[in-house]
């Protein structure tokens, strides 16, 4: 990214937002927050008035009381990190791949014809198809939900990508040619900037990806993890201890939205997509 | 002429990573990789006989039943979620946490509460797929054009009329957006909650053959559910296709202009 780009990018159309809105945002957000409550309190009404059976569905406030003593146990952080671990080089990986890929096969009209068909065919394949080969080629290491999320996420953004390489303007990309920039320069300077709003989509959406599929491999594989963890829990009868860890799974799936929200937010803050949504 | 050179770049690349497979397959033989012809012939005897009726098609029933139940709620449900502006503002949060919950975890939560059963199982399927139809339909539901609404309303459109030909038609693009996620996250549930606890279906004997180290059995079963996948991929094209032409029409126009 340029200097030039990311400086036009400022705060400044924020201090514009008109105050009422900020007001209606505020009654939303108490909405939202009552939603939760209700929610909860709902939770906790259906085992204690005895509509599902206590053992099989533990009122919510025993499961946050689980959930508390799990934030104070090594084990659960080790799990989370174990689980953290195969998301962030499972994603690593596939960009990596994706990216390489994608503006090889994008900037050649020949390379995007020919393999238009075998990317068609392979992408919808189920990654989970492929478990029992990880655990054949594996076992329960983390290889094997390494496996599982870069076949998972290598797709979502190679297609982003190809999608992005091929929305570039060609007037720009002649302009730039006739001012003399060579291949490389225009990747840089034009090619690039075009794709990666389509870029950062991909990402996005292989994060979430990649966070399903790792707790997937641990849950059916056994790989370490959170899923192994819920998986273990399930069987050993700790069912507070299981519903505990699956609401910390969802506290994660949140986080990992938040964070992609704001690096996609920071790095296409110059972007007219980004920019507009901060104007209205 | 063109047409010859069409079929070469969608057959080439295919072609040419099925000579490396065979021919890379011709000497030593690899434990884990089974020969071209060995699988086809596999392929044939395991999946074209009783197991058809056994396994694969009420794994297919459960799919069917699974998706489209979740498309019905999520639509309907979000559909009235999204123009109640109230209750959207009320059920997002909670909404986007159970979206952000990895639904493979909802194998053991659910077996749990309703035992190993085929209800179970279909219940995965529609616990999981639900999510991303609803939230896209509040979406395309919020985002109506206030024009077209205004125009509506002063025309006195209103109640199911205003739904049919309204609202529902300018949502109808986020919420195949929402439809085709689902189905992709479908298949991977039914595979995942007959692995997990089942005596049949699809995900149980592919993990069976593994288990017994029958791998060009195991192979032939990888293959069954990627078919599956290209098979929902391309139902779910013609159908968009169908179902928006009017949209693509109307992009179209728009880029022109």
């Amino acid at each position: 990214m340029s200097s030039a780009t990311l400086a036009t990018g400022g705060a400044a159309p924020r201090a514009e937002r008109p105050r009422r809105k900020a007001g209606k945002g505020a009654a939303n957000q108490l909405l939202g927050v009552l939603g939760i409550i209700g929610f909860l309190a709902t939770w906790e009404l259906i085992p204690r008035l005895g509509l599902i059976d206590e053992r099989f569905l533990p009122p919510a406030s025993e499961v946050i009381a689980a959930l508390v003593v799990d934030f104070g146990l090594t084990a659960f952080w080790i799990a989370v990190a174990e689980t953290m671990k195969a998301w962030f080089l499972g994603l690593l990986m596939a960009v990596a791949a994706a990216v390489l890929l994608g503006f090889i096969i994008g900037s050649s009209d020949f390379l995007r014809k020919a393999t238009n068909s075998t990317v068609e065919f392979l992408r919808p394949i189920p990654s989970v198809a492929l478990i029992p080969l990880a655990v054949l080629l594996f076992g329960v290491k983390i290889e094997s939900s390494l496996l599982l999320i870069v076949y998972a996420s290598f797709w979502q953004v190679l297609i982003q990508v190809l999608y992005g390489v091929a929305d570039v303007d060609m007037l720009a990309n002649n302009t730039a040619k006739s001012y003399g920039l060579g291949t490389m320069a225009r990747i840089r300077y034009v090619v690039f900037p075009t794709a990666l709003p389509y870029l950062m989509t991909g990402v996005r959406l292989a994060a979430a990806v990649a966070l399903v599929l790792a707790i997937t491999a641990e849950l059916v594989i056994g790989s370490p993890g959170l899923g192994r963890e819920i998986a273990l829990a399930q069987s050993g009868g700790a069912i507070s201890g299981m519903y505990a860890l699956v609401l910390a799974t969802g506290l994660i799936g949140v986080l990992i939205n938040m964070l992609m929200r704001r690096i996609e937010k920071r790095i296409l803050g110059w972007h007219s997509s980004i920019r507009s949504e901060v104007i209205v | 002429m063109k047409h010859l050179r069409n079929a070469g770049y969608i057959l080439g690349l295919p072609v040419l990573l099925v000579l490396v497979w065979w021919s890379s397959t011709l000497g030593a033989v690899n434990f884990f990789v089974p020969k071209p012809a060995d699988l086809v012939e596999t392929f044939g005897e395991v999946w074209f006989g009783d197991r058809f009726f056994s396994d694969v098609l009420p794994s297919l029933a459960r799919l069917v039943v699974g998706v489209s139940v979740a498309i019905l709620i999520g639509v309907v449900g979000g559909i009235l979620i999204g123009s109640i502006r109230w209750l959207r503002a009320l059920l997002e949060p909670t909404l986007e946490f159970f979206r952000a919950i990895p639904p493979p975890v909802l194998v053991p939560v659910l077996m749990l509460l309703m035992g190993i059963t085929d209800s179970m199982k279909v219940m995965v399927i529609i616990s999981g797929c639900v999510w991303p139809v609803l939230l896209n339909t509040i979406e395309g539901v919020r985002a109506v054009d206030p024009v077209l609404s205004d125009s509506a309303h002063t025309y006195g459109i209103s109640g199911r009329a205003r739904i049919r030909y309204l609202v529902l038609p300018s949502a109808s693009p986020q919420i195949m957006a929402g439809v085709r996620q689902s189905l992709s996250l479908g298949l991977i549930l039914m595979v995942i909650s007959e692995m997990f606890a089942s005596s049949s279906g699809l995900g149980f004997t592919i993990v069976q053959f593994q288990r017994s180290f029958a791998i060009p059995e195991m192979w032939s079963g990888i293959v069954v559910l990627g078919l599956l996948g290209v098979a929902m991929s391309f139902i779910f094209q013609w159908a968009e296709r169908n179902i928006l032409r009017w949209y693509h029409g109307q992009k179209e126009v728009e880029n022109a202009a």
